[in-house]
């Protein structure tokens, strides 16, 4: 484990310092969505926009733009489509994993036309946090600002329809288009934490730390602390683990998520008054 | 005073007929079980008068009004998801998580909030269940929670959906045995859906039962004698009443217990 010492001159680094801001800015955001995610059983939705996100990226790269907003842009879109769809997705397995397929396939083939093929293809799918630049910290600041603001406006209801579809629906909550924002939201936060990951490893960071917070706690409030505390702490964990042992950080992260999520099955749990 | 009027109601869902021409009231304080067998309609019939499931024609008033939807004067409990087992909330946050769910804002409580979640554990006497994970109650503790939250804002009306399904007798018992007292202490209307008609015998004033696009309304003693049911069944039904428990056979078989063991989830 890193001295005092060591960490301070991790520090030192600016790339060093802005991965520490983005991975927080990211995880604070990812562990709630994340516990909503999960409480709704929409897990698989994250890791589903995460690999239409990667055409978006390659796309971007190919035309010389950033591929952060490529993301953006195809996993918003692929958000709105999974909330128009709604139900109708369900017990589709197939369809949706050969559209995913597709979507890594697809990228696979932009990348071809794009020279720096290997190092491109490795940042998207396993994330390359210590190369963010201060202008992707920006963006990803805005986007997480953003998403939290409309996340904590519609939680209230989501949480209501989360909890009782039907009950909801004859209360008067709209539940098709707050689960078609809450989409979007996870598709701009999938973005995010892809920044960080990458998209194949982006379930690490938004449901497993969220998953564990659930095992964790009794209530809805500590639940949503819990996570993004939880998220916070293996973001930045993996970046202690990485600098002090030279191996990537996406690894430590999801190790960090794994372990943290066993554990959590084993231990008795933490009742809040 | 009738406090629910159908008026020529035809409900259709999916291109299927569910309900034509129902013409019934319900009057205020009455329970009433809902009977009919899978695929009868009793989900939608709730689910109109509750105003979201539109009508094919005719109408329906609740309190005088058409139901409207978000109607703050009908609790309701629908089905049992499933899925409620896999919650590790505890059982408050699970009855606060409805409260004026339907407006935007953070799920914080204030007082007022927090006296309505009070009152509704109360009335289902869940105290003790406020402080437990869901994932380790019984069905039946599980139930009084869902009972709890169709309680909260002090509904005139309640729409229970099959809160018996899964429930061993005992349980099944202690459920009918509170909605009754709650029915009797709030005086208020309560339509109660069910597979079985025995839980529910000597608690209910009356029987809604549903079948082949009908709906047969009446005193149990009425409503359930083989012409009745023959005619909502569309095949020939007797009726044997033995030691005070009623059994509805077609063909020999019992049909409630049927219907039973082959229910889990489902929305018809």
């Amino acid at each position: 484990m890193p001295t005092a010492m060591s960490t301070i001159i991790m520090l030192d680094y600016e790339f060093m310092r802005t991965a520490f801001a983005a991975a927080a800015v990211v995880a604070l955001l990812a562990g709630p969505v994340g516990y909503f995610l999960v409480l709704r059983g929409q897990t698989f939705a994250g890791h589903a926009l995460a690999h239409v996100g990667f055409t978006g990226a390659t796309g971007a790269v190919l035309l010389g733009i950033a591929p952060l907003y490529g993301l953006f842009l195809l996993t918003v879109l692929a958000g709105l489509a999974m909330g128009a769809f709604g139900e109708k997705l369900a017990n589709r397995d197939v369809a949706i994993g050969l559209v995913l397929a597709l979507a890594l396939g697809i990228g696979l083939l932009f990348l071809h036309f794009f020279t720096g093929f290997a190092t491109q293809a490795t940042a998207l799918l396993f994330g390359n946090i210590l190369a963010v630049s201060n202008q992707t910290l920006m963006t990803l600041v805005v986007m997480s600002v953003l998403c939290f603001v409309v996340l904590a406006v519609i939680s209230r209801p989501l949480l209501f329809a989360s909890l009782q579809p039907e009950l909801a629906e004859a209360k008067g909550v709209h539940e098709r288009l707050l689960s078609t924002v809450f989409l979007v939201i996870v598709a701009v936060t999938t973005a995010g934490a892809s920044q960080i990951v990458g998209v194949l490893l982006v379930f690490a960071l938004m449901v497993g730390p969220a998953a564990a917070a659930q095992r964790l706690t009794l209530g809805v409030v500590p639940g949503l602390v819990a996570a993004a505390g939880l998220a916070l702490a293996e973001a930045w964990g993996g970046l202690v683990l990485a600098y002090v042992t030279d191996w990537p950080t996406s690894f430590w992260i999801t190790a960090l998520s794994v372990v943290v999520y066993v554990a959590s099955l084993g231990l008795p749990k933490v009742v809040h008054k | 005073m009738d406090c629910i009027e159908l008026h020529d109601v035809a409900i259709g869902l999916g291109g299927k007929v569910i309900l034509s021409q129902a013409n019934f009231s319900i009057r205020a304080g009455e329970f009433i079980g809902l009977l009919g067998a899978n695929g009868s309609g009793k989900t939608t019939l709730l689910r109109a008068i509750l105003g979201i499931v539109p009508l094919t024609s005719g109408r329906i008033s609740v309190f005088g009004k058409n139901p409207g939807e978000g109607n703050p004067a009908i609790g309701y409990m629908p089905q049992t998801r499933s899925n409620l087992n896999s919650f590790r909330l505890r059982g408050r946050d699970f009855v606060a998580g409805v409260v004026d769910g339907q407006r935007l804002g953070l799920p914080w409580l204030g007082q007022a909030a927090r006296k309505q979640v009070d009152r509704a554990l109360e009335l289902v006497e869940a105290r003790e269940l406020a402080l437990r994970p869901l994932s380790e109650m019984s069905g039946g503790e599980r139930q009084r929670l869902l009972l709890a939250q169709a309680l909260v804002g002090e509904p005139k009306l309640l729409l229970l959906d099959e809160p018996l399904i899964s429930l061993d007798p005992g349980q099944q018992r202690n459920i009918v045995g509170l909605v009754k007292r709650l029915q009797t202490q709030l005086k208020i209307p309560v339509i109660f859906s069910s597979h079985e008609l025995n839980p529910l015998l000597g608690s209910i004033d009356r029987v809604l039962y549903l079948g082949n696009t009908l709906a047969e309304i009446g005193e149990v003693k009425d409503v359930i004698t083989g012409p009745v049911l023959s005619k909502l069944y569309g095949a020939p039904i007797e009726v044997y009443e033995i030691n005070g428990r009623i059994f509805v056979m077609s063909d020999s078989v019992e049909l409630e217990v049927d219907a039973h063991r082959h229910e889990h989830h489902h929305h018809a």
